[in-house]
């Protein structure tokens, strides 16, 4: 079963060259969630989300109305923060949401607002999309001026009001505590957490929710349909839909709204209607299921489900739905040395083991590429990922404040275990085979 | 080498107005300094610091964090070359050694005649459309070695 018929739950709009402005998104359910909403009360709106089991997009999966009832009750103010700093190499769903249907990420946002007690949110973009900005920034006029966000919404007593802000490039604000010191207007450090979650102590030590874009353009759907809705399509443990870019060597690079849990790699790579199959026709090499943090799979994981438990007990993670396949012809030497690269760059320095580990890596695999490898440096390459992350396990073992530094382990152990040959080869200074 | 002009300083005080405390809205605001004068300049970092009230090392501090804010004057056109994993595959960084090639500087650099900065850059998340780049933060996708001469033509 390549396509099942689930409908387009975020993504419904994508047809409509307009889908960015108030008239189009009214006429196509537009605000009906946030209406059902307010006929709720606050605790069937957090009810209804539960029932719907939707679990975060933004990577972890951690379910997002049992993270709206960790805020401590009687602490005001609250605050909802929108984490649309989209940038796991692989990863392109957040852009477009915000793009092409900044409405209903709106409409989500007041729909969360409204659940959770919240008076004001933020919608922190990434820095370096100004198309995303500026379709938010009117969409949040249009949506002030009609009276769905600001005093008194729809002639109720609810308001809110929403702040649009955005970044100026750092990769690591994207987890959700540099995040909130980046709104705080600081150097983007994440902070240590335990023991406190954002949702206890975050924005100004207030509690605040911090949720991805994808997730909360979930809601409006949920609202209007019905939770038992929503969790009738997926998987025991993955409900509802998810929304995959698939990129590099297929046929069909894109990204596709797919339902969660039982379409498979296979599906998503295969499919005409999806990827459409490795280009040229050529051999699958390897492919990372879930952004550049992700240990790496191959063909003997192709039949796995998009689903998190299943992917998580293969040694991987599905992360933020960034699938970026690798054909025959990749040099693995290369990408490895450019996944991790990017991690010795986007270090924010403020452990040792990622901020010296990560460079040290950087400048080994560099050396190897070059040809002036040494025959100790496999060895060495693994023991610097065993300082980062001990034991190199699945899922990693933390010595630092966030998983950025143990992520960079990822792409090395899963290179140098699979394709050694390929290292050796280059530490010889002979040709790469690269089958 | 600028103070914000009248017009700014009042923008300024309108986006600070939008937060609960000052000090949030300096992101936006460095954004603003250096639409102003095309970087940031050490003297408007001074009056955003009396703006938000925080010292000025504070504000510099914030902003030698962030990729996106230059202290020092860059090309009219800013042309990100995106070179990671999803774009590498796919050409991504012969696409911009054939930009360092066209325009005479290497990755980091600002063409002479001031009209191009050309940058290596992390995933701008746009992977399916690989290899991309950005011109000014606006995105041109699949960009081949002849899109690239006519772009910048
Ligand atoms: N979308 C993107 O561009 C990127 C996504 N990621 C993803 O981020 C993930 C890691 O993110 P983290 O936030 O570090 O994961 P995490 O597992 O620490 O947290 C997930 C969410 O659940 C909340 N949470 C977890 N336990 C909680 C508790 N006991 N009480 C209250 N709240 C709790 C956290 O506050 C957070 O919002 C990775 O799995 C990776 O896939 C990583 C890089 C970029
Ligand atoms: C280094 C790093 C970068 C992250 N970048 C993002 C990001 O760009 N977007 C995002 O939604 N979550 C990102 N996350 C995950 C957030 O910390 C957080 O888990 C997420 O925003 C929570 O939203 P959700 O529960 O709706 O998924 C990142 C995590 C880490 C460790
Ligand atoms: S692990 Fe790396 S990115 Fe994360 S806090 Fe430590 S130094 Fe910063
Ligand atoms: S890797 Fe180039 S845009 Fe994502």
């Amino acid at each position: 079963m390549a396509v099942t018929d689930a409908p387009r739950i975020i993504t419904s709009r994508f047809g409509h060259d307009d889908a960015h402005t108030i008239e189009r998104y009214e006429a196509t359910h537009g605000y009906e969630g946030l209406r059902a909403a307010l006929q709720k009360r606050p605790d069937e709106v957090l009810e209804e989300v539960k029932t719907a089991s939707l679990l975060g997009r933004g990577g972890a999966g951690f379910p997002a109305g049992v993270k709206w009832g960790f805020c401590p009750p009687g602490v005001w103010p609250r605050y909802l923060v929108v984490n649309g700093d989209e940038s796991e190499p692989g990863t392109y769903k957040d852009r477009l949401l915000m793009e092409r249907d900044p409405h209903q990420l709106i409409e989500g946002v007041l729909i969360a607002c409204y659940a959770i007690g919240c008076a004001q949110a933020f919608l922190y973009v990434r820095g370096e999309m100004a198309v995303a900005q500026e379709r938010i920034a009117a969409a949040l006029n249009e949506a002030y001026a009609k009276g769905y966000v600001g005093k008194g919404i729809l002639g109720t007593d609810f308001s809110v009001d929403i702040v649009l802000h955005w970044g100026a490039g750092a990769y690591i604000v994207g987890e959700e505590t540099a995040l909130i010191e980046s709104l705080e207007g600081n150097r983007g450090m994440p902070r240590l957490k335990p023991p406190f979650f954002p949702a206890a102590k975050g924005l100004y030590l207030q509690p605040t929710v911090v949720n991805n874009v994808e997730t909360l353009a979930n809601l409006p759907w949920i609202l209007r349909e019905g939770g038992a809705a929503f969790a009738a399509l997926g998987a025991e443990n993955s409900k509802g839909t998810r929304m995959f870019a698939v990129s590099g060597h297929v046929r069909n690079p894109g990204v596709y709204e797919v339902e969660f849990g039982v379409t498979t790699f296979r599906d998503l790579l295969y499919a005409p209607v999806y990827g459409g199959g490795i280009r040229d026709g050529n051999a699958l090499k390897a492919f990372i299921p879930g952004g550049a943090s992700a240990p790496w799979f191959y063909e003997e994981h192709l039949d796995l489900p998009l689903e998190k438990a299943a992917v998580d007990k293969a040694g991987s993670m599905l992360g933020s739905g960034a699938i970026v396949v690798m054909d025959e012809t990749t040099d693995m030497v290369r990408a490895a040395l450019r996944v991790v690269r990017f991690f010795a760059r986007e270090s924010c320095g403020k452990c040792t083991p990622c901020r010296e580990g990560t460079s040290w890596l950087e400048k080994i695999l560099e050396r190897i590429l070059d040809g002036h490898g040494r025959t100790s440096d496999l060895d060495l390459l693994l023991d610097v990922c065993d300082n980062i992350s001990p034991g190199i396990a699945w899922p990693p073992k933390q010595t630092t404040i966030c998983p950025l530094g143990p992520s960079a382990v990822s792409p090395i152990a899963s290179a140098v275990t699979r394709f050694r040959d390929e290292f050796e080869a280059r530490l010889g200074g002979g040709p790469v085979p690269v089958t | 080498m600028a103070r914000l002009t009248p017009e700014n300083e009042q923008l300024a005080r309108e986006i600070i107005g939008r937060y609960p405390r000052p000090k949030s809205a300096l992101i936006p605001l460095l954004h603003l300094a250096q639409e102003q004068d095309g970087y940031v300049a050490e003297d408007a970092m001074e009056h955003l610091a009396e703006l938000v009230d925080v010292t000025p090392a504070e504000v510099l501090g914030t902003c030698s964090f962030y990729e996106m804010f230059k202290r020092e004057p860059v090309g009219r056109y800013v042309v990100n070359v995106c070179t990671n994993i999803a774009c590498q595959i796919m050409g991504g960084e012969e696409l911009l050694a054939h930009a360092e090639d066209t325009l005479g500087v290497k990755a980091g650099g600002t063409t002479p005649d001031g009209m191009f900065t050309l940058e290596d850059v992390e995933c701008i998340a746009a992977c399916t459309e690989a290899p991309c780049l950005q011109v000014n933060y606006r995105y041109e996708h699949r960009i081949s070695h002849e899109g690239f001469d006519a772009l910048v033509d």
